[in-house]
């Protein structure tokens, strides 16, 4: 158990010591969104009643809360793997439950972090409902642990930072993004809703926003149910690498 | 003696390169024991092998009874590595990285017996000091602390003085000696055969993934190892011409290679029926670097295949 904290700590550690570059700067790309797109659309769009920029902020939270969960994990591993360091826990008696979770856990409170500062900032310009505080939680916990497990799949899989940048640039990025943070899927035709659904990320967002609004595009029990799922397959597929060594060891 | 290092045919192969072909060895509690060969060898991947860094195909590994696969938890705790590589990481001072370190090995409240290590490794002053701050050889002093934070009983050292002025490395010397002293075994690879002779009981010698020669230091020695008799003769005198063949150097200095002290004597009696007049004598014992060229010459001789079990 002390292992397991005292990974999780040097996790948490590790993000807090350069939090200008892992917290504020994450918190000042969210920022820039909503001023470009509220500027733009907010007089011209409404979804599900609500004014665009109010619309717009749970899923600038949950955005840049899953990214950033996932780069923690990814970022982490691979500078380890890259500079050698990852010795240092790999040779301590850590079991592979403690190893993932540490790591998950740490991803989750950064994307939390995260999250609450682009809240914080963005309220100033549009305060969204609170309708059900117990879901926005849930669904920012559960995300981000999906997000921190893929991070930890992705850094242990790639070898340099390009590889990792590819992964980041050609999955993650477009999973989040077309994933209803910037509209509601209703508005795209048939097809492309029908993509939407199978996009976990379309859940997380779309069950996170039913927190603050009380309306969603499908049910937030479904989305649960989903991202439930999701995380178990995650962690399985996360938890089965770090058992067979797969790149951490030869 | 109990066994706190058991080895048993152990293989591994990447890809084309078959770094160790079935390497069996056991130490005991309490030695200091030396692992050498030249690069490319198997040492490290023997070591990782230990570490649970690397896999093995076939074969087991034990530290104090406990399977480094199977139980490895148990057989981490037991065991204190620093690694060949100078890695760190930069984000931690020194002693943030001692704590978080005897953290993963389940201790709290270590700062006692960090402060020990601290001190023994001359690193006091540089505890506040983030790790990027560092030269090379304090950068190797940390990992040694790092390595000994839980109070290993097995410390493996993988050329842990590369790269370390002679001044610290006498005072690494002093401590690990210390701790073996105390009790803990001590696994060493080092390019520093002085070191291994000084510092080592016994001694495997490793080429291509293969023992080629396991023996207390001594025996190495005396097995491997002769004497060598030089001589200064006085005046223009020139050196018989039986001599020749077996002497090198000149100059009125000559060195004959022994292989026992009985062929002293025939070297000398014919210097004297040949008129020399002997101005200065030295014997002396070869060395750790001649066994070990010795070894591989012969192993190289043999096509490798004499691997000692």
């Amino acid at each position: 158990m002390i292992g397991f904290r005292t990974l999780l700590y040097k996790e948490v550690l590790r993000f807090w010591k350069v939090s200008f570059q892992t917290v504020a700067a994450p918190v000042l790309t969210a920022l820039l969104y909503l001023l470009i797109f509220s500027h733009v659309l907010d007089r011209h769009v409404e979804v599900h009643g609500v004014p665009y920029t109010a619309f717009l902020i749970p899923g600038l939270v949950m955005m840049s809360a899953l990214q950033n969960a996932f780069a923690n994990t990814s970022s982490s591993l691979i500078q380890s793997k890259v500079t050698g360091s990852v010795v240092f826990v790999l040779l301590p008696p850590i079991s592979y439950g403690e190893f993932f979770l540490a790591y998950v856990v740490a991803a989750i409170l950064r994307g939390l972090l995260v999250g609450v500062g682009v809240l914080l900032v963005t309220l100033w310009f549009a305060v969204p409902d609170f309708a059900s505080p117990l879901w926005i939680l849930v669904f920012v916990v559960l995300g981000g642990g999906i997000m921190g497990a893929l991070g930890m799949v992705a850094g242990i899989w790639a070898d340099k930072f390009d590889q990792l940048a590819a992964f980041q640039n050609f999955l993650i990025m477009p999973l989040t993004m077309l994933s209803g943070v910037f509209y509601s899927i209703h508005s795209l035709p048939a097809f492309w809703q029908n993509v939407s659904h199978f996009n976990p990320v379309f859940y997380m967002i779309d069950g996170f926003r039913y927190g603050f609004f009380g309306v969603s595009d499908v049910p937030p029990e479904v989305s649960l149910a989903v991202i439930l799922t999701s995380l178990l397959v995650v962690s399985a597929a996360t938890l089965a690498l770090l058992r067979s060594g797969y790149k951490l060891r030869s | 003696m109990n066994v706190a290092v058991s080895i048993d045919r152990v293989e591994k192969r990447f890809s084309s390169l078959q770094a160790l072909a079935g390497v069996s060895l056991q130490i005991g509690e309490g030695e200091f024991f030396g692992l050498l060969g030249p690069n490319g060898a198997g040492k490290t991947t023997l070591i990782s092998c230990l570490a649970g860094l690397v896999r093995p195909d076939a074969g087991r590994l034990d530290v104090l009874g406990h399977d480094v696969v199977s139980d490895y938890r148990a057989a981490r705790r037991l065991l204190g590595v620093v690694p060949q590589e100078l890695v760190f990481d930069p984000f931690f001072s020194v002693r943030e990285t001692l704590r978080i370190q005897s953290g993963y090995f389940g201790i709290r409240r270590n700062d006692d017996w960090i402060d020990e290590i601290l001190a023994n490794l001359d690193l006091t002053g540089k505890a506040d000091v983030n790790m990027r701050r560092l030269s090379g050889g304090m950068k190797r002093r940390v990992l040694v602390a790092q390595a000994l934070v839980h109070k290993p009983p097995v410390i493996v050292l993988d050329e842990p003085t590369a790269g370390v002025d002679v001044e610290l490395r006498q005072g690494l010397w002093q401590f690990i000696r210390r701790l073996n002293r105390d009790g803990h075994t001590v696994i060493l690879t080092t390019h520093y055969l002085e070191e291994a002779e000084a510092l080592c009981s016994r001694i495997a010698m490793l080429k291509q993934g293969r023992i080629v020669a396991l023996d207390t230091t001594s025996n190495l020695l005396a097995r491997f190892a002769g004497q060598t008799l030089t001589v200064r003769l006085a005046g223009a005198v020139p050196l018989p011409p039986e001599l020749h063949a077996r002497a090198t150097g000149g100059e009125g200095s000559w060195s004959f290679h022994l292989s026992r002290l009985g062929e002293i004597e025939p070297v000398l009696a014919t210097l004297r029926q040949s008129g020399c007049l002997i101005d200065d004598l030295r014997l002396s014992q070869a060395d750790l670097e001649d066994v070990f060229l010795g070894v591989m010459q012969s192993s190289c001789d043999s096509g490798g295949a004499r691997a000692a079990r």
